[in-house]
């Protein structure tokens, strides 16, 4: 038993090569981040709040694809979804279609708490927000130059872009490409459990470059990118069309509960079942274990147990 | 076994004092449909093309919640969504917030079958409709007279019950003053208009497909999602079995209840009716809800823990059953 948290920001083809100045910004932001949410943890705060807490700070972080530093729709605007869930009560919160307001995973709470639905989306969402008195900013504050570029080599080469963590470059290579080319990669997702077994997940993102307006993904789609139930809480990344029709996040706890398998067990057979280079998640059991599978080139992640296990990593590790 | 089969569905939760008429209706309605998928399926179309026709054919009659006929928001809207997927390789499309949009399960096939996404909504999905040259109409075609007398019927209710901003305590039962109203969400049943429309089909080639339209919960904010567009949740189809469901959307998507029932096959190994029972059964704690289902096998099952709901379900060896308690 005890604790554990784990933090992710994105599964995708991340190069090997990617340069200092792309990668040493995350890192620093997953370990801010973990270390935010050992601190709410040792304070005994609950799981949701600690992952809301975390998935705010990774929102604010202008590096990862969610609030600040979101991708942009093929109009150049942004329209962020979010979504979380508590293990013990399975009451959950979701939005999308959300463009002004500053962190989308506390108005998913919002909508959890203060109404009697589940999920808010576009003008209802943002009007919801306001009704709340959430702090809402112009939707230039969540447009970073980086993503303005990555938009433009996206409809210069008519596809929907893989990983927002390429360099941005000319020629995208051939292998990169997907044939429908809908993939998630950079959502942002926290997991956590205190030393009660109470679980909790959140997800948040901006979605996939040059996608069309109104395009939802997998993160606000319960069961799908985000899960949560007694036995595990769950927040998958990747390819969001593999994500939804994979039931993923869903599918980690139904594993363990039909098929009695550990925690690292079940993950890693759902991220099993899914194509090579399309999905990655992270996940706590009630018991305290940790697993963050994937089956992309790399997937920004980071943990931390209460017996003083840590880990943050992007590729492949020796212990998975 | 083996053979196709279908179901349809106009909803989980019926008034229990519902008026003969009505009654009479709806069975007509959900007869008609079946035959336009029988005929279907012996002409050879297949899963993915009959759910799609049948559940047109349920949009565009204005009985059940869902195309014309809808419940309205809050702001007296009709604000639609559908979702439609497709066994083999789980192929799936949905939509929300559809306000001009004739038949929403068509744009939801269209979503699937021409866009690189699974799910629009919104704004951005009339654009896309608009751009698919699909049927559109003004918003008020989908109002019907009988829901704009719901719609303040329950606006009534609501302010005598509880403010819509404080989390209702359980999804049905209620507070003290209705004790011995049988409630859904919070409203009396007779208010609450659960009657998502549905359908799940088996082809002869074993194929599963499924298909789920709704205007949504009677006065809901708009902007309000429920678990009819979300796959796993309201609809859901696989190699194995094809699922819809109807009732409560909040309880639907807690419970992941279409998803559910193709879990437990899979994992469990239970077969199709063992499924339904145990899902419905075990996985719905205080929510009210229903669904229809098939398998690659050729069977067909219900399940509901509301009182009634509108189904209807034929198999190839000429099985044939209408019902609503």
């Amino acid at each position: 038993m005890g604790w554990a948290i784990s933090v992710h920001g994105g599964a995708g083809d991340i190069p090997l090569s990617l340069p200092p100045e792309k990668r040493l910004p995350r890192e620093a932001g997953l370990r801010r981040c973990l270390d935010v949410g050992i601190a709410a943890l040792k304070a005994h705060n609950h799981p949701l709040d600690v992952v809301e807490l975390v998935v705010r700070e990774l929102e604010n972080n202008p590096h990862f694809n969610a609030g600040k530093g979101s991708v942009l729709t093929t109009s150049g605007t942004v329209e962020m979804e979010a979504c979380i869930m508590d293990g013990k009560t399975m009451k959950c919160g979701a939005v999308s279609g959300v463009s002004t307001v500053v962190n989308a995973i506390s108005l998913a709470r919002l909508v959890m708490d203060k109404t009697p639905h589940i999920y808010l989306a576009f003008d209802g969402a943002e009007a919801f927000a306001r009704e709340q008195g959430l702090e809402t900013v112009e939707m230039s504050h969540f447009i970073t130059p980086e993503n303005i570029e990555r938009l433009k080599q996206a409809q210069e080469a008519d596809r929907v872009q893989l990983d927002y963590t390429q360099p941005i470059q000319k020629e995208v290579p051939k292998d990169a490409a997907l044939a429908d080319g809908d993939s998630q990669i950079g959502t942002v997702g926290c997991v956590a459990v205190d030393n009660e077994g109470n679980l909790a997940t959140a997800t948040s993102t901006g979605g996939i470059v040059n996608k069309m307006v109104g395009r939802i993904g997998d993160t606000p789609i319960i069961g799908a990118g985000t899960y949560a139930n007694h036995l595990c809480a769950v927040s998958a990344t990747g390819r969001g069309e593999a994500i939804i029709r994979g039931t993923i996040a869903r599918d980690v706890a139904a594993v363990m509960e039909f098929k009695g398998l550990s925690l690292k067990e079940a993950a890693a057979y759902v991220i099993d079942q899914v194509p090579r280079g399309n999905a990655g998640l992270v996940a706590v059991s009630s018991t305290g274990e940790v697993a963050m599978p994937f089956n992309t080139t790399g997937m920004f992640r980071a943990c931390a147990t209460e017996d003083g296990y840590s880990e943050i990593a992007i590729w492949d590790s020796p212990t998975k | 076994m083996g053979g196709w089969a279908i179901a349809v569905h106009g909803g989980a939760g019926v008034d229990p004092i519902l008026p003969n008429e009505r009654q009479e209706e709806a069975t007509r309605l959900l007869t008609r449909c079946l035959d336009i998928g029988i005929s279907a399926l012996r002409s050879n179309l297949s899963a993915i093309d009959v759910v799609e026709l049948v559940v047109r054919e349920l949009e565009t009659d204005p009985l059940f919640n869902s195309g014309r006929g809808s419940a309205l928001t809050e702001k007296g809207t009709v604000e639609m969504e559908a979702s439609i997927m497709d066994g083999p390789k789980r192929r799936c499309g949905a939509v929300s917030g559809l306000t001009t949009v004739k038949n929403p399960i068509s744009l939801a096939r269209l979503v699937m079958d021409k866009t690189p996404h699974s799910y629009l909504g919104f704004a951005g999905a009339e654009e896309f409709a608009r751009k698919q040259g699909v049927e559109l109409v003004d918003n008020e075609y989908f109002i019907t007279e009988d829901n704009v007398g719901m719609l303040k019927l329950a606006k009534e209710a609501n302010s005598i019950l509880f403010d819509y901003r404080i989390p209702t305590l359980t999804t049905c039962g209620g507070g003290a003053a209705m004790e011995n109203q049988l409630q859904m969400n919070g409203l009396p049943i007779s208010l609450y208009a659960p009657e998502t429309v549905g359908c799940v089909v088996v082809d002869k080639q074993g194929h599963c497909a499924a298909a789920t339209s709704t205007g949504g919960l009677m006065n809901k904010m708009t902007g309000r999602i429920g678990d009819s567009p979300l796959i796993g949740s309201g609809t859901y189809a696989c190699d194995l079995v094809a699922v819809s469901c109807t009732g409560e959307g909040e309880a639907i998507i807690r419970s992941t209840l279409a998803r559910e029932v193709a879990a437990v096959m899979e994992y469990k190994g239970l077969n199709l009716h063992e499924a339904v029972d145990y899902v419905i059964k075990t996985r719905l704690d205080e929510g009210k809800a229903g669904l229809i289902a098939v398998s690659k096998n050729g069977e067909v099952a219900c399940g509901f823990n509301t009182t009634g709901m509108f189904r209807g379900c034929a198999t190839e060896d000429g099985f044939l059953e209408v019902g609503v308690w």
